[in-house]
């Protein structure tokens, strides 16, 4: 758990960051987002201290992270930022071995670590280990970043916008991967991203920075269902709201007893990618299939449609 | 391409060979340079020694220079240095732009004849493209990748020894090299205050109007220059290599 209490950074004149007070759950995916210099950097930064809070608490753990020097606190805090910042005279072995070299571990338990790692990020050992960064794709360079954050195996794994520089494909994958290795790791994990789509996907909460100041807090679907007037809103963009809220649901949500015609969709695809299909087809309903194979019933078109309204009791005006 | 540049350099080191320790052989050749019956072979020491004390002097003279500038290069790019920055470029600058044979005569009268001097002269001299390329390099390194490090919980200390300085590493040493080949030129000048070297070998041509013995003593100097200049650029490639800027 990480707990932030009433943090502000001053930078000169500028408040970079205004009395933000958060609470992130333990093995959770919380995203920060808001526009270009809102503040989502210098946040994250301070729970590592890289940046120190002018005013304020951060306890990881129940531990404030003030009472440990800055270079032990961030030794026991996984750390991927754009562009991965790995290291270009090592070795990826080597870059991944960073932290637990200066944990001084064992030789033989490094190399143990590093070799579990690479083949944790489907990259195989045998090809990549001895390989240097620029002989490196720059997706396989982003899976070696976040290889190197995690060989520590730290509690809390921050990101800054780790998935800038990639292109939409691999963008895609490396998104998939992170949630797959977060479920598996139970890592608690701060992104700061300025793709809302990013966001929407992979986090169970949404922080939504503005001018410093933290304008909400807010899971995915409720950020969607009742973003704050304003900004708010605005980030989210009122014209794909039902498109953003059928993709955070499953098919497995609204599937309904009965037959269909055609090929049947898996019960794990989003709504919004069903109803993409429903379209293309021109159909109104499809078998929907479980991860066995089995039919389970059908997707309907109005099932769909039923989903991507705003909720009945939406939020008092502002 | 590769055998070409192997056979020039083999071709150098021969050459090379032959007139420090051969130096008969050219007689035929120098002879011709000569007038009234001079000698053609530089006959008042024994160019091998001629050449070790040369070397000496630029050697020492190169790493004094390169520890001075390399610290000064250091100190300015901490945040704690910063602001000395532009004081220690002026020194460094003028220790360029002064010419060596001024200070030589400015030192000779305070520190007397010899090989003190031509140190001081040379140590100047070669500071400037250490300072300035130990002060690129090290900027040039990504800011990223120190970020990164700051981030995975480096030490100050860690972050310069373990990240910055091998990165910056193929700069500083291109900035050794120029230095080292500016001086193997520059400490000719020593023989006109009585430091060994093979200075002796051009002045002594110099004052008896004898071309073969300056050109004997220039063929040295620049075969010696060339040859540095030409290692020191295949040590820089293999560090840039390890350094991962050029592929392997
Ligand atoms: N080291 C610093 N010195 C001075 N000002 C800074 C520093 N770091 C950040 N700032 C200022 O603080 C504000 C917030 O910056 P921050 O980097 O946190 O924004 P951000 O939300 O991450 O932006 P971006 O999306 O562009 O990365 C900006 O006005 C920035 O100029
Ligand atoms: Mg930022």
């Amino acid at each position: 758990m990480i707990e932030i209490e009433h943090v502000s950074r001053r930078f000169g004149t500028t408040l970079a960051v205004d009395d933000v007070s958060l609470t992130l759950e333990r093995g959770t995916i919380t995203a920060v987002v808001g526009t270009s210099g809102s503040g989502k950097s210098t946040l994250l930064r301070m729970i590592n201290r890289l940046i120190e809070p002018s005013s304020g608490a951060i306890r990881i753990a129940g531990q404030d992270t003030a009472s440990l020097s800055g270079e032990e606190l961030r030794r026991g805090i996984g750390y991927v930022i754009q562009g991965h910042g790995l290291f270009p005279h090592w070795t990826v072995a080597r870059n991944i071995a960073t932290v637990p070299v200066l944990l001084k571990w064992e030789k033989a338990r490094i190399d143990r670590r590093v070799s579990e790692l690479l083949e944790l990020l489907q990259l195989d050992a045998t090809v990549y280990a001895n390989k240097y960064p620029h002989q490196l794709s720059g997706g396989q360079q982003q899976r070696v970043g976040v290889a190197r954050a995690l060989a520590a195996e730290p509690a809390v794994l921050l990101m800054d916008e780790p998935f800038g520089a990639l292109d939409p494909i691999i963008r895609s994958q490396a998104q998939a991967d992170l949630l797959a290795l977060q479920r598996r790791l139970g890592v608690t994990v701060v992104l700061v991203t300025h793709d809302m789509e990013e966001a929407l996907h992979l986090a169970g909460h949404i922080a939504v920075m503005d001018g410093g100041k933290l304008l909400q807090f807010a899971s995915p679907a409720e950020l969607l269902a009742r973003p704050k007037h304003g900004f708010v809103e605005r980030l989210i963009g009122t014209s794909d709201r039902p498109f953003r809220l059928l993709s955070l649901r499953s098919v497995a949500d609204a599937v309904e007893p009965g037959d269909a015609e055609g090929r049947p969709v898996p019960d794990t695809t989003t709504l919004h990618d069903a109803l993409a299909d429903l379209l293309w087809r021109q159909a109104t309903s499809l078998p929907v299939m479980s991860a066995d194979g089995a039919i389970r019933g059908r997707i309907t078109m109005a099932a769909i449609l039923a989903r991507a309204g705003a909720p009945a009791v939406s939020s008092p005006p502002e | 391409m590769r055998i070409l540049g192997y056979m020039a350099r083999a071709g150098g080191l021969l050459l090379l060979a032959a007139l420090v320790f051969m130096p008969r052989w050219f007689e035929p050749l120098l002879r011709p340079l000569t007038e009234n019956g001079a000698p053609a072979i530089y006959n008042q020491g024994s160019l091998l020694d001629l050449t070790l004390a040369h070397l000496g002097l630029v050697a020492v003279a190169s790493i004094a220079s390169a520890i001075l500038a390399l610290t000064l290069g250091i100190f300015v790019t901490r945040p704690s240095g910063a602001e000395f920055l532009p004081l220690s470029r002026t020194i460094v600058n003028i220790g360029q732009v002064f010419p060596p044979v001024a200070v030589l005569a400015i030192a000779v009268p305070l520190v007397g004849f010899g090989t003190t001097p031509t140190l001081i002269a040379l140590i100047l001299y070669g500071l400037l493209p250490i300072f300035e390329n130990t002060i690129t390099g090290l900027r040039e390194v990504n800011p990223t990748v120190i970020e990164a490090a700051r981030g995975m919980g480096l030490s100050a200390r860690q972050r310069f020894m373990d990240v910055e300085l091998p990165l910056a590493l193929p700069v500083i040493l291109a900035g050794l090299r120029l230095s080292i080949v500016i001086n193997m030129g520059t400490a000719t000048i020593g023989s006109t205050v009585a430091a060994k070297g093979l200075g002796e070998v051009i002045i002594a041509g110099l004052q008896s109007s004898n071309t073969a013995f300056i050109l004997q003593g220039g063929l040295i100097v620049a075969l010696l220059a060339v040859l540095i200049y030409d290692a020191f650029g295949l040590l820089e490639r293999a560090v840039a290599r390890r350094a991962g800027t050029v592929d392997a």
